[in-house]
């Protein structure tokens, strides 16, 4: 008994020893190429078009990165299209908090007739495939006459069925219904009680999804490719736009892609990890 | 010393309040009605923009609807017959089977893999974590203008190390197979991170002690991963089943973008053969390029239809998969 014990032990201590080397080989690996393709993008950017041609090709970024990217900013309206990007995905990141959280607290701690299947109904939007009503989407947009302007992009994106599931699993765990009552007592009001008291305990959650919101509209791409025009794009149809030139122009293609991904990506370092916690987080209960 | 005196009296308006009137008028508002005030703006904004205009397809569907013209003529169901005959739409059909299976086979195997390797105690989890979830942060444009790169018939870094060993170079956007496998690592590339810590989220949740018992009866970490880990997060695994079914069946950005390598301009078909078209891009080519609103909402509301069969069977064949937890 205590022999087999002995050895199952002995046996589980040199397999976790063994296996360590080749899974942080393997990990490794995966970790290289899931990042070699955005650090390839960056050496790209900083050669010229005649370097691309060489063999072996150059592994190393060069010298001409600034020179692309301002080539990139005479080709396309990039700079009209950033700040466009910017407009789009801070006004629909602060929306979808705001409401996301507002839904959220009602949904977790509010008693309501309906409660129950209006929260199904939220999950089950969530697996709607909106991208099909796209056509009408967009006769409502020139009814509007909004095609062409960033409403057209910002409006319909101002709420997000995923924002009110995700702050709805957070607040039914992290605020304590005893605090919403004694507010009651106390005399407040639900509403005032939403700004003083949900509002700061929801932030770390509701910070994530904030990240998570940008990032989704910053990339967003084929609404706005069908709803805007080339002279006042978002930054991914600008994007597009050098992309889809007469000349294959690498350096400069891969130049407005470092501009429009370096941030976020580099943000993404910084924050990753809270950012990951939220996706898991949510995830768990999917 | 006063301070909390003062917030206390503050607080309490009751002895302004006339005895027997044990509640303030505000709370009958506040329980009863503010509730649906605080879910409305999600639900209104929501059926407007989102499932009304999936409504109003099913109408415009039934319509000789261009946008070019003024007039719009009721034709009954002949949108759908002429969409079942063009061969186009079935071309595309086909294309977007074939990527989704491709694309999302690899992926979620991978990631299941991956996401067994990262659930166990590890150096730099953080830093593979972030790592691996490094391409979901970039954007589909940029995904794809990278990989055209990658992929390119002269100076791409995949062809000349294929001529390196002697391979021989692939023209990847001119054959069906090439590109779709093409199309299908990019998607791989962007979604296996952010499946395999969706599956590591949830194998966090499986009891220890299962793994405990089955190391100590000498199960090998391969084994258990089979025997305890995948019943386990079955529920997971039908999520993100279903979830990427539903991303393979909308496919657009990829194909729209890789074909404007091939022929500046015009970006719509596919490729030169429409080897390529998914039916997303189909709908586009229909709605935005040639203007045929009625016709393209007829090409939506099949694709919709498609989109629930093939979730439907994905459904229920994972969930069919047989465990050895299984009662």
């Amino acid at each position: 008994m205590t022999n087999r014990h002995f050895t199952a032990s002995v046996r589980r201590a040199w397999r976790s020893i063994a296996a360590r080397p080749l899974t942080y080989l393997t990990l490794t690996a995966v970790a290289f190429f899931s990042a070699f393709p955005i650090y390839w993008s960056v050496v790209v950017a900083s050669h010229d078009n005649s370097a691309l041609a060489q063999v072996p090709p150059p592994l190393l970024p060069g010298g001409n990165f600034f020179a692309n990217v301002a080539r990139v900013f005479d080709t396309a309206p990039f700079q009209l299209a950033l700040l466009n990007s910017v407009l789009v995905a801070g006004s629909i990141t602060i929306s979808v908090m705001l409401f996301s959280t507002l839904a959220g607290f009602a949904f977790a701690k509010l008693r309501f007739r309906g409660r129950n299947a209006l929260l199904v109904l939220v999950i089950a939007t969530m697996m709607v495939p909106t991208q099909l009503g796209i056509i009408p989407l967009y006769m409502m947009m020139i009814k509007l006459e909004w095609t062409g302007t960033m409403y057209a992009v910002i409006v319909p994106s101002l709420v997000s069925a995923f924002g009110v599931f995700f702050m709805t699993q957070y607040l039914s765990r992290a605020l304590p219904t005893e605090l919403i009552e004694a507010g009651w007592v106390d005399g407040a009001s639900t509403w005032g009680l939403f700004w003083r008291v949900v509002l700061p305990i929801a932030r770390p959650a509701a910070a994530v999804l904030g990240m998570l919101t940008f990032m989704t509209a910053w990339n967003d791409y084929f609404w706005p490719l069908v709803v805007l025009t080339p002279e006042n794009p978002t930054v991914q149809v600008a994007l597009s736009q050098l992309a889809a030139g007469y000349v294959q122009d690498f350096t400069l293609g891969l130049a407005g892609t470092a501009v429009a991904t370096l941030p976020l990506v580099l943000v993404f370092a910084l924050l990753g990890r809270h950012i990951i916690g939220g996706i898991m987080q949510g995830a768990v209960k999917g | 010393m006063s301070a909390p005196v003062k917030a206390e009296a503050r607080s309490r308006p009751a002895p302004s309040r006339p005895a027997g009137h044990p509640r303030p008028r505000r709370h009958l508002f506040d329980t009863k009605i503010s509730p649906y005030a605080y879910i409305s703006p999600f639900f209104l904004l929501f059926f407007a923009f989102g499932l009304f205009p999936l409504a109003y397809t099913a109408w415009v569907s039934l319509y000789d609807w261009n946008l070019l013209s003024s007039e719009q003529t009721f034709v009954g169901l002949d949108n759908y017959t002429e969409l079942l005959a063009d061969e186009y739409f079935w071309n595309a059909a086909f294309n977007t089977l074939s990527i989704g299976v491709l694309s999302a086979v690899p992926q979620l195997l991978f990631a299941l893999w991956l996401a067994h390797l990262l659930n166990r105690p590890l150096r730099a989890q953080t830093f593979f974590r972030v790592t691996l979830l490094l391409p979901n942060v970039t954007s589909v444009v940029a995904v794809v203008v990278i990989f055209s790169q990658l992929f390119g018939r002269e100076f791409g870094l995949i062809n000349m190390t294929l001529d390196a060993f002697g391979l021989g170079r692939i023209d990847w956007q001119a054959g069906t197979a090439t590109s779709h496998a093409a199309i299908a690592t990019m998607i791989i590339w962007r979604w296996t991170g952010y499946n395999a810590l969706i599956y590591l989220a949830a194998m966090q949740a499986v009891p220890r002690e299962l793994y405990e018992a089955a190391t100590l009866d000498g199960a090998s970490t391969f084994r258990q991963l089979v025997s305890i880990t995948i019943p386990m997060i079955r529920p997971t695994i039908i999520f993100t089943v279903i979830v990427s079914t539903i991303g393979s069946m909308q496919v657009i950005a990829e194909p729209m973008l890789f074909g404007a390598q091939v022929s500046a301009g015009a970006m719509a078909t596919g490729g030169a053969d429409r080897q390529f078209q998914t039916l997303a891009l189909y709908l586009y080519e229909q709605g935005f390029r040639s203007y045929e609103f009625g016709y393209a909402s007829a090409a939506a509301w099949v694709m919709f239809l498609l989109v629930v069969i093939v979730v439907g069977i994905n459904f229920l064949l994972v969930r069919r998969m047989r465990g050895s937890l299984d009662s």
